[in-house]
This record gives C-alpha cells, sequence and structure tokens, in this order.
C-alpha cells in the first residue's frame, strides 16, 4: 500500500503535450488524432504536426471521443457535433445554476 | 475456462440479472429488436452523454445485457436458464446446463477487467474480461484507465490539499481468476485547481495484462457547495448584504474571502446589485482569478414605532421616486 502522496499532472492549459504523447496517452493512431485537429475538435498549438502543443485538456477531449465513437458508432463529424452540443448544454447548465442561486 | 473453474466460481452466491429486462425488451425479441434497442439506449445511458449519476453502471448493465443478447449463441445458453429467474434472485444455474453451448468471437469492446458482472463471468467465464471467449487467448495489453472524482472544497483550492482515495482494481491472480483489491492513494491536490479539471496520475490505473503497460488513474475535480461562495471557473461570488445606510453613505466592511477577511470600502451610493471586484483574489493560478463582492441591498424592518417614525420621516422628507422612468 503506497502511503506516500503522489502528485499528478493538473491537465489544465499549462501543460502541453506533443501528438505522440496525445497517441500514447489515448491509445490511438496519429491519424485519428489529426482528423480531431481537422473537425475542430482539438485545438493544437505550433505549426505543422511535428510541432504540434496540445493543452492538457486535450486529453480528455481525445478520450471522450474515442468513447464517443466506439460505443455509439458515430463517425467523426458526429463526435464533432455531440461535444460541441454537450459543451453547449454545460455552459446551459452553469449559468442556470448560477441563476438560479442568486 | 475449464468446468471445475466454472463450479468453484459458482460457489460464491451469484445474483440473476434479467437482460431482457435491462434492455427494455420482451423474451422474443428479435435481433433486430436487441440492435436497435442497445443504440437507442447506449445513447441515453452513455457517461459522457447522460449528467444521471448512475449512468455508468446503468451504460455497464447495458453492456453487458447486449454482449449476451446480440450473440445468437450466449442468448441461447441464457434462454436455456429459463423465464422464471426475478432480478437479484440468488442464483445458482443447473448443473451442465451449458453443454453444447460453444462460445466463441470477441467480447463486448468497452470490456475491462470490471467491465461484467459475477453473474456475467459465472454463466459465460472471462469472456467479458480481455475481450476473448474463455482466456484461453493470451495477450498483452495496458492496462485499464480509472477514473475517480474527486470532492475538495474551495479552501482546498486555494490552499492545496491531500487527498485519500480508494479505488478497486481488478487484477488476475495466478490461477485466472479475476479478484476485485482496494487500493488506497494519497493524492496531492494542487493549489489553483478549478472545478471540471482533471490530474493524470500516469501507471496508477489498473494493471497491464501481460507485459502491457499498467493504465493510468484520472481525478476529475469537483468543488463541495459552499453556502457563502459561488464559483465561475476561477472567479469566485460573494453576496454582500447591506443596510441602506451603508450603501447609500458608504462604509467600510469586513467580509469574509476564502483566503481571509479583508476590509472593503463600499463607495456611496452602491445600487443593488452592484459587483465589486478584489483583484486577484479568486482561485490562485497565473493570472489568478477575482472575487467579486455582489451589494444586496436589505430592508430593515418596521416592525416597531421607532421604525415606522423613521420610515415616515424618509417618506415626508426625502422626496423620492424609485419609478420615475414609468412616467412618460
Amino acid at each position: 500500500m503506497n502511503r506516500q502522496a503522489l502528485t499528478g499532472i493538473l491537465l489544465d492549459d499549462q501543460v502541453f503535450y506533443s501528438l505522440k504523447d496525445v497517441c500514447h496517452v489515448c491509445e490511438c493512431q496519429t491519424e485519428w488524432v489529426v482528423a480531431l485537429v481537422e473537425q475542430g475538435v482539438l485545438h493544437p498549438s505550433g505549426g505543422g504536426r511535428q510541432a504540434w502543443q496540445f493543452p492538457g485538456s486535450s486529453l480528455h477531449m481525445a478520450m471522450k471521443a474515442r468513447r464517443l465513437q466506439q460505443d455509439l458508432n458515430l463517425n467523426l463529424s458526429g463526435v464533432a457535433l455531440v461535444l460541441d452540443l454537450l459543451e453547449e448544454i454545460e455552459s446551459l447548465r452553469a449559468r442556470l445554476d448560477t441563476a438560479l442561486t442568486s | 475456462m475449464n468446468a471445475s473453474h466454472r463450479q468453484a466460481e459458482w460457489r460464491s452466491i451469484l445474483r440473476y440479472k434479467d437482460y431482457y429486462r435491462i434492455m427494455g425488451l420482451e423474451r422474443d425479441a428479435s435481433q433486430d429488436e436487441v440492435k436497435k434497442a442497445y443504440r437507442r439506449l447506449a445513447r441515453k445511458y452513455h457517461p459522457d452523454v447522460s449528467d444521471s449519476p448512475d449512468a455508468e453502471q446503468l451504460f455497464k448493465d447495458l453492456g453487458e445485457a447486449y454482449a449476451v443478447l446480440k450473440d445468437p449463441e450466449k442468448r441461447a445458453a441464457y434462454d436455456e436458464l429459463g423465464a422464471n429467474w426475478k432480478a437479484g434472485q440468488e442464483f445458482k444455474p443447473p448443473p451442465d446446463w451449458d453443454a453444447g453451448f460453444e462460445f466463441s468471437g470477441r467480447g463486448f469492446e468497452a470490456g475491462g477487467p470490471d467491465a461484467f458482472s459475477d453473474f456475467f463471468e459465472g454463466l459465460f467465464g472471462g469472456a467479458g474480461s480481455h475481450g476473448f471467449a474463455g482466456g484461453r487467448t493470451r495477450f498483452d495489453g495496458p492496462g485499464q484507465d480509472h477514473h475517480a472524482k474527486v470532492l475538495i472544497s474551495l479552501r482546498d483550492a486555494y490552499r492545496g490539499a491531500t487527498r485519500s482515495i480508494s479505488l478497486r482494481t481488478p487484477e488476475v491472480d495466478p490461477s485466472g481468476h479475476v479478484i476485485n483489491r482496494t487500493r488506497q492513494l494519497n493524492v496531492k491536490i494542487p493549489i489553483g485547481v478549478r472545478k471540471g479539471q482533471r490530474i493524470r496520475l500516469a501507471g496508477q490505473g489498473a494493471p497491464g495484462i501481460g507485459s502491457g503497460r499498467a493504465g493510468d488513474l484520472y481525478l476529475d475535480i469537483d468543488f463541495e457547495p459552499h453556502p457563502l461562495y459561488r464559483v465561475d471557473d476561477k472567479d469566485v461570488y460573494l453576496d454582500l448584504p447591506l443596510t441602506p445606510w451603508e450603501a447609500a453613505l458608504g462604509s467600510t466592511i469586513k467580509i469574509p474571502t476564502p483566503s481571509g477577511s479583508v476590509d472593503l470600502k463600499i463607495p456611496a451610493g452602491t445600487r443593488n446589485g452592484k459587483k465589486l471586484r478584489l483583484s486577484n483574489r479568486g482561485i490562485p493560478g497565473n493570472p489568478a482569478g477575482h472575487l467579486y463582492v455582489i451589494a444586496q441591498l436589505t430592508v430593515p424592518p418596521a416592525d416597531n414605532e421607532k421604525a415606522k417614525e423613521l420610515y415616515n420621516r424618509m417618506r415626508d422628507e426625502l422626496a423620492y421616486n424609485p419609478r420615475k422612468h414609468f412616467e412618460g
């Protein structure tokens, strides 16, 4: 049993991953990640694939996209649409919560 | 998986699962209806889509039910058990119930080592565990990633904290059984963490299969609701009730903030709802969030003679009309 406190990496926009890292962590192919960028799901900075820098939040987004694609049998445009709508619902819910508690 | 292994598993209590009920189907549903029901319910219960707290369990149950009912061999074996079982009932399969059935093919794609219930494992062996029937095929693969939600207080986000997390990790013992071990991890929550952010602990998920690497552990950060503060990303909001004279004349008021109390100057003529910003007193970071104080004017009750007299004097002497804009 490990009693020592572990320090993880906070996946915020201060930490960056290369294309290779994203593929490794999400266990997916390079072409699939490139397709996610082309769909506008992921927004790396830097020009050219080799120089792409993905902010930490991309990891969660890529994994979510992968689960949606596999589990719901969606194509990538469908995945991108679902992710956009989920984001919109989340922001509307947050606004509703704020309006209800203030 | 051999027969003696199956017998050994049945010694532990299994609870019957009604796969037809889980999928909302009649027992005579066609394979096409099974597929349609799965697609419809998968969209409804997918944990990335549904906000139901039970979504993950419902989706797992659905995946398990579908793995059995979509496969004619497994479905026939399951149907053989009969329709008189009730969900949750203690279940002992009749001897040799599966004689004559050969399970083959790949299991449910999303299934990880803990994907399917003991009931499923008891009936079909480890078909759901590693994607291959009966555990006959060995292969190397990465361990499953684990996700855990961590509730922290707003104070933790300001000061950092260490949280103890219990994880149930399925492991395969030397005889090939899948057993669940509980692991306790202490994890540092960094200063400046925000609601909805994730912490990745590489290699702290489920162990790899064969020589595969261990999965990762992802912690989803959520905040406990606070009686005073509301949090929006890195900004924090505090409602500040004010008396009419504090708002009208201006005053200095000691207010609580998550990083300690401060004296806040209320300018004369502060209106209800006015937002006062305390720069960089929101959640720490680079840049830090702000603390917004929202003025909330309160009306002192006119519940005694003195108070009534004061209100009457104000009415007579102030000539104040808050509805001036109603007049053309």
